[in-house]
Order: C-alpha cells, then structure tokens, then sequence
C-alpha cells in the first residue's frame, strides 16, 4: 500500500525523519509508536504529503506522492487527528459531506453513503445536524472517522485518534474502533504513544526513537525478541506505569 | 447560496444612484468656507443662470489651496478671490505688485480676472470693543505694551506672509505661543473671553454683532484685498455674456454694501443666495431663482448624499481590501509590504488627503468633492478591513487548516469553504469598523463641497448657528449607531451559527 523509501525530513536544527524504508501492508492495522519527538507523527504526514520529505520517496498503490497529485492520492486516504478536526462552523453533516459535495455526488447518494457510516460508527442521526461545538469528545471523533470513511477510501490515517478522550469513552471507543477495522477490512495506518493501544490494534508495530525505526514487527516480537535494549526499555516503562496504577489499586 | 453572497445584499443601497448630479453643468462656480465669499458666487451663479448657462455652485470649500488646485485642474471655471490673497500667498515670494503684475502672472496658468469689484476686505486685528476700551488700545503698536494677552488666529493667517510671523516682525510684538485656530471658532473664543485678540475680516458682519474693534493697522503691514473673480480663460469663449455680466460689476459693491450684505446673511438669517438675488434685483433689475430652503428636504439630500459616500467607497474597499488581505496572509512576503502601506495611508491627515487627490481625480471625473472625499474614505477604509481578514485568517488553527489540506479540498474551495467562513466574524468587525470610521469620516465631505452631513457643519460652523451645525451632526450620530446596528444583525446573517455557539456539549 505504502514504500516509503529512505525518507527524511528535519525542521530546523532537529532531524524529525532519518532516511526510514518502510513498507506497509495492505489490508492490515500498521501502528507507529514510540515516545514523543520520535517522529511518529511526522512519518504519519508525510504519507498523505501534508509535509513533503527532504529526501526519498514516498510511494502509494504504486504511485509516486508528488505535490501535482497529491491532492488526488488524499482522496483515498482518510485521516483523522487527535481532536478531530472538525471544522466548527459545519454541522456533522457538512462536515462528512464536505468533500462528497465538492465532487458533485447528488444529496441522494451522499444521505445513503451517511446512513451507511452512521450504522457503521454507531453515530445518533440527530446528531449530523449538530455542530461541533454541541457534541461530545467521542461524538466528534465518530463524525471525524464518517468524513474520513465518506469516499470509502483505500487507506485511514490516524493520528491518535483516541489521545484527547478521557479514559472510559476511550476504552469503549477502542474496542468499536477495532470492530470498524475489522468491519471494513482496510488498509489502516495509526498513530499512538501508548503501547496497550498499539498492541490492541496493532497486527505490525513500528517502533521508533529519534527519527529511525527500531523494530518492525508484530507485538508478540517486541516483547520476546527486542531488536535492542531500547525496545525492552520503552516496554518496561509502559509496563511500569501500569503496574504503578496496579499497585496503587490494591 | 454561500455566506459570503449576502454581503453584497448588505451594501446593495451603494448601487443606487446618488441622484445628486442630475445633468453635468456647462459651469461651475467655487467658493471659500465664510459668508462673503458665498454670497459673491451666488452673485456668479445667478449672473450665469440668467445668461441660460446650467450652473452649479460647488460651495464653502475649504481653503484658497483647496480652490486654487480646483479651478487649475478645471473643475470649477471661476471663483471670488482677494487679490492680497493672490500676491501674498498663492504667489507668495514672488514679488508681484499690483493689478497689472497679477493679470501677467495669471495669465501663465490659462486664468484671468475682473477688475476690483470694489470691497477691500483687508485683515484686521480685533478685539472686544470693552476690552480693548479697559486697556486704551487703539493701535497694533498698543498690543506691545500688553504681552500677556492671548493671541489666536485663523490657521491661514498664521501661514500667510503677511500674517501673524510679518505683522509681529514689523509691530516688534511680544506675544508668545500664538497659535492657529478655525476662524469661525475665533469668534466664539473672542466673545466668550477665551482668547482676546484675533485676526478678522473687515466687512465682517460679526464685527458690529460681537462689538469688536479694529485696530489701527499704524504701520500699514496689511496689502489691499480687493475682491476680484477669478476664472479659467476658457470661460470667455464658453460663456461671453456672463464674463461681460461679471465685467459690469466692477466698482459697484464697496465695503458697507458688502458688509451690509454679510449681515443679512449672518445675523438676519437669509440665505446667500436671496442676498444675492436681492442685490442684482436692486442694482441690475435681474430677477434671479433662489433655491427654496426646506429643513427636511435638506436633511433627506444629505442623509442620501452621505449614505451614498458610505457605501460607494465601503463597497470598494471591501472588493479591494479583502483579497489583499488574503494575499497578505497566504504569500509571507506580501504580508508586510501591504499592511505598511495601508498603514502610512491611515496616517495621511485627512484634510491634506482631500487637497492631494483634487488634481489626480481631475483627469478621470469632472466632478469636485464626491469623487474626492469617495476616495479618501475608501482608502482609510482599507487599514481597518485587510488587517483583520489578515489576523482572521492567520488565526485559523494550523490543525483546520491541514485538516483541510488532508480531504484533498483545492486551494479555492479550502479558502472559500473552510478559511473565510473561519474568519468571517473577524473580517466583519474589520469591516464594522471601517464603517462607523467612514460614516464620521465623511463628514469632511462639507469642506470640500462633496454633501453630506458635512455640509451643514461646516455651514453652521462658517454661520455660528448651532442650529445648522446640529442638523448635520445629529443624524450623523444617529447613523452611526443605526450602523452599529445593523452589523449586530449581518453578524446572525453572515457568522456561521457554528462559530456563534458557545463551546463544550
């Protein structure tokens, strides 16, 4: 779906992205993970070319990602960000709608292709004629999730979808989440820092630091056998904050 | 269908015509901003409409500079000037004496002149008749012997070289810190004990209301003012009759006529136009037309005229200002070339503004005022609207706007769709401003000659007649809260109601 070939990409003084090969398969949850700065995020942008890399490639379906058609390769990624990014003067509706309009699709087809999204991400109707600002954390994120499913694309882009939801809503909108992916059998490429999520979601996990992949694999490989103490080390910490929270439980 | 199509619905009324300038006139007649002056053009205008010329009388004009630069880039043919006015300032320094010396030198500029029609409405320095009684001043030189006394003259004089810097060096006078002031309000400070000395007209009508006294000008400083018309040499092929009319006037109005005549005006209360009308009933037997006065028809063209003004160069602005705004805050290295520009033209002062554009928007329209203070309300209004579309849109949140960018929306549909609507509140506040601005703004109008409520201002000011003065400055105000209003209104109308709400479920 994705050949990243040596790519990079530095801001400044800081080298965000360091000449990283990665290939993502088609049809599978792909999790980018590691801790902050690490240039998670980044690699994420740099695939729908929100940002355009100093140096290497970036390939989708076969295709190279280019500024002249970018705007084309988009429309069959869906992204979704951290708080949704919703825009608060749309309703839910005009927002999911946004770009289905701009292509011309007919109110008939674009009211069935709602129904369809609003069944799927267990969204009250009512709620498509509210504006952003009149609906819940959770609410937002499933309104984010129907504009980025609207055109049935390819690929879903999702930069920690879940980050600015507190913690019950998450866990439930994690296990639906799952259902969605498992549901749509589509090419899905996720952002999280928390390690639990990506191995939830997760049937590949990139794990990065400094702007270079440490291990790519699935969970199970992170835990029993770490490329590098590193790997073992961003382990333990997780596992250490929850055995804390364990801990203080008892 | 999208937001942004209603704003025209809002500044539709700048589509209707202003209904002012009906046909243009075969002539125009100028005018300064004080009763002597009007009522000589009025004597103009109803010489010329006598003679079956359509005439329009484009009066109280600012300044001699304001009337100069007109009648040079043609837009008025003729106006009443003095001819110390000529030598001492608008030919100032260049040595010319006499009537024979001015007519060679207006000639170099396509212009002639009459002969001396017979006032000599030189300066004076006055004072209050009580006063100056107190305090036994008779003469200028007397002022020496009371340095504490406070001296305001009219901003013209001040600059002039035969004023207060000529007259204080040739009398050895010891005031200091004397300043320049609006002539129309010397009076008021003169009567009222504000200031106590000032420098007047001698045919002045207020001289006998206000019971000043002229000072004796012992040194003879002041050069003669004799009132003479002044008019492009054209007019004689245009309109032979009437130049031979203005001819015939020639030594028949002298001081006491004249001074009689302003009193009719200033403190009988007629207008200058029956004044006028009356002069040549009795001196030439010509019947003349004098426009009927009518408070509520006055305030209606006014109220028209004004509203026209507002919204002609609103309209502009927001079609000019908005799309800079947008190229200001898409392309960094605009951003700073255009907000310093519209910038420095806020900080022109608004009057020397009015004076600059008279003879660039000669070459496009023939018309005096409208065009001109069209303009300078359209370029103050700038500042105001492409700032905030600026701010408003830099201050969309990088996340919309890559949000934007990530549904694969063209440039285009992103800025009209996404980014416009964002700023809309901002860029209505921008343009909210501009027009409370504008609708004060306009009043300048009055001084040169656009209409407005400007007109009655100046006009009251010029008359001392808080009465005329509020019949512009009343509805002003009033408009400019109705205004205030109604952008209350066009912010449920354009705001998007999502951007309205207050945040959180």
């Amino acid at each position: 779906m994705f050949d990243l070939r040596s790519i990079s990409k530095r801001y400044d003084a800081t080298e965000a992205v360091r000449a990283i090969d990665l290939v993502v398969e088609p049809e599978k949850t792909t999790v980018l993970i590691g801790p902050s700065g690490c240039g998670k995020s980044t690699l994420l942008r740099l695939m729908n070319g929100l940002i355009r890399p100093d140096a290497g490639s970036v390939q989708f379906e076969g295709e190279t990602l280019l500024p002249e058609n970018a705007m084309q390769l988009r429309r069959k990624m869906g992204y979704v960000i951290q708080d949704g990014g919703l825009f608060p003067h749309l309703t839910g509706r005009d927002n999911a709608a946004l770009v289905a309009r701009h292509l011309g699709w007919d109110a008939k087809r674009i009211t069935a292709r709602l129904d369809e999204l609003i069944e799927l991400t267990h969204f009250p109707a009512d709620g498509l004629d509210r504006y952003p600002a009149q609906l819940s954390g959770g609410q937002r994120q499933r309104v984010s999730l129907m504009r980025a499913l609207m055109l049935d694309p390819d690929v879903l882009l999702m930069d920690e979808p879940l980050g600015a939801l507190d913690p019950m809503i998450r866990s439930n909108l994690q296990a639906e989440l799952r259902t969605i992916y498992r549901a749509l059998g589509k090419t899905v490429v996720m952002v999280t820092h928390d390690l639990g999520e990506a191995g939830f979601f997760g049937d590949t996990i990139v794990l990065m630091r400094e702007g270079r992949i440490v291990q790519v694999g699935p969970f199970g490989d992170l835990l029993n056998s770490p490329a590098e103490a590193f790997v073992t080390e961003f382990v333990n910490a997780q596992r250490g904050l929850l055995g804390v929270s364990e801990e203080a439980a008892q | 269908m999208t937001w942004l199509c209603r704003i025209p619905l809002l500044v539709g009324l700048a589509l209707v015509p202003p209904g002012l300038a009906d046909e243009s006139p075969s002539m125009r007649t100028g005018s300064k901003a004080f009763t002597e002056s009007l009522i000589l053009a009025e004597i103009v205008a109803h010489l010329a409409d006598n003679e079956g010329l359509e005439v329009e009388h484009v009066n109280g004009l600012g300044g001699t500079r304001l009337l100069w630069e007109a009648l040079l880039a043609g837009q008025i043919d003729i106006y009443p000037e003095y001819t110390g006015t000529m030598t001492e300032e608008i030919f100032a320094g260049q040595g010319i004496h006499g009537i024979a010396a001015l007519r060679t030198k207006l000639a170099e500029y396509g212009l002639k002149m009459t002969d001396p029609i017979g006032v000599n409405n030189t300066y004076v320095i006055g004072m209050k008749e009580e006063l100056a009684a107190r305090l036994s001043i008779r003469t200028i030189s007397d002022l020496r012997e009371h340095p504490d006394l406070t001296l305001r003259f009219s901003n013209e004089f001040m600059k002039r070289a035969d004023g207060w810097g000529a007259l204080a060096q040739r009398y050895q006078l010891p005031h200091r810190d004397v300043r320049g002031l609006e002539h129309a309000l010397a009076y008021e400070a003169l009567d009222k004990g504000v200031i106590q000395v000032t420098d007047l007209y001698a045919t002045d009508a207020k001289i006998r209301k206000l019971q000043l006294r002229r000072l004796q000008d012992n040194r003879n400083h002041f050069p003669e003012y004799h009132a003479v018309f002044v008019y492009r040499a054209e007019l004689e092929q245009r309109a032979p009759a009437l130049v031979a009319a203005l001819h015939s006037l020639e030594a028949a109005i002298d001081d006491t006529a004249m001074t009689n005549m302003n009193a009719r005006v200033e403190l009988v209360g007629l207008s200058e136009s029956q004044v006028a009308a009356d002069f040549l009933a009795e001196a030439r037997g010509i019947q003349s037309r004098v426009r009927e006065q009518s408070v509520v028809r006055d305030i209606a063209r006014y109220t028209l005229e004004h509203l026209h003004m507002v919204a002609v160069s609103l309209t502009a602005a927001m079609l000019i200002a908005i799309p800079l705004g947008i190229v200001a805050a898409r392309k960094a290295r605009f951003a700073q070339p255009i907000l310093g520009v519209v910038g420095i033209i806020q900080t022109v002062p608004s009057i020397a503004l009015l004076v600059l554009l008279i003879r660039p928007i000669s070459y496009f329209s023939d018309d005096l005022g409208y065009p001109q203070a069209v303009v300078a309300l359209f370029l103050y209004s700038l500042l105001p609207i492409v700032r905030n579309t600026y701010t408003g849109l830099r201050g969309i949140s990088p996340h919309l706007h890559e949000s934007a960018v990530a549904l694969g929306l063209p440039p285009w549909v992103r800025l009209w769709r996404i980014e416009l609507p964002l700023a809309s509140r901002m860029i209505l506040a921008g343009v909210k401003t501009a027009t409370v601005m504008n609708v004060g703004f306009a009043t300048l109008g009055g001084f040169i000659g656009a209409g407005g409520y400007g007109e009655p201002i100046f006009a009251g000011i010029r008359l001392n007649d808080y009465g005329v003065i509020l019949q512009g400055a009343v509805p002003a105000a009033v408009l400019a809260l109705i205004v205030q209003g109604l952008f209350e209104v066009a912010e449920r109308v354009i705001v998007p109601k999502g951007l309205r709400l207050k945040s959180g479920a």
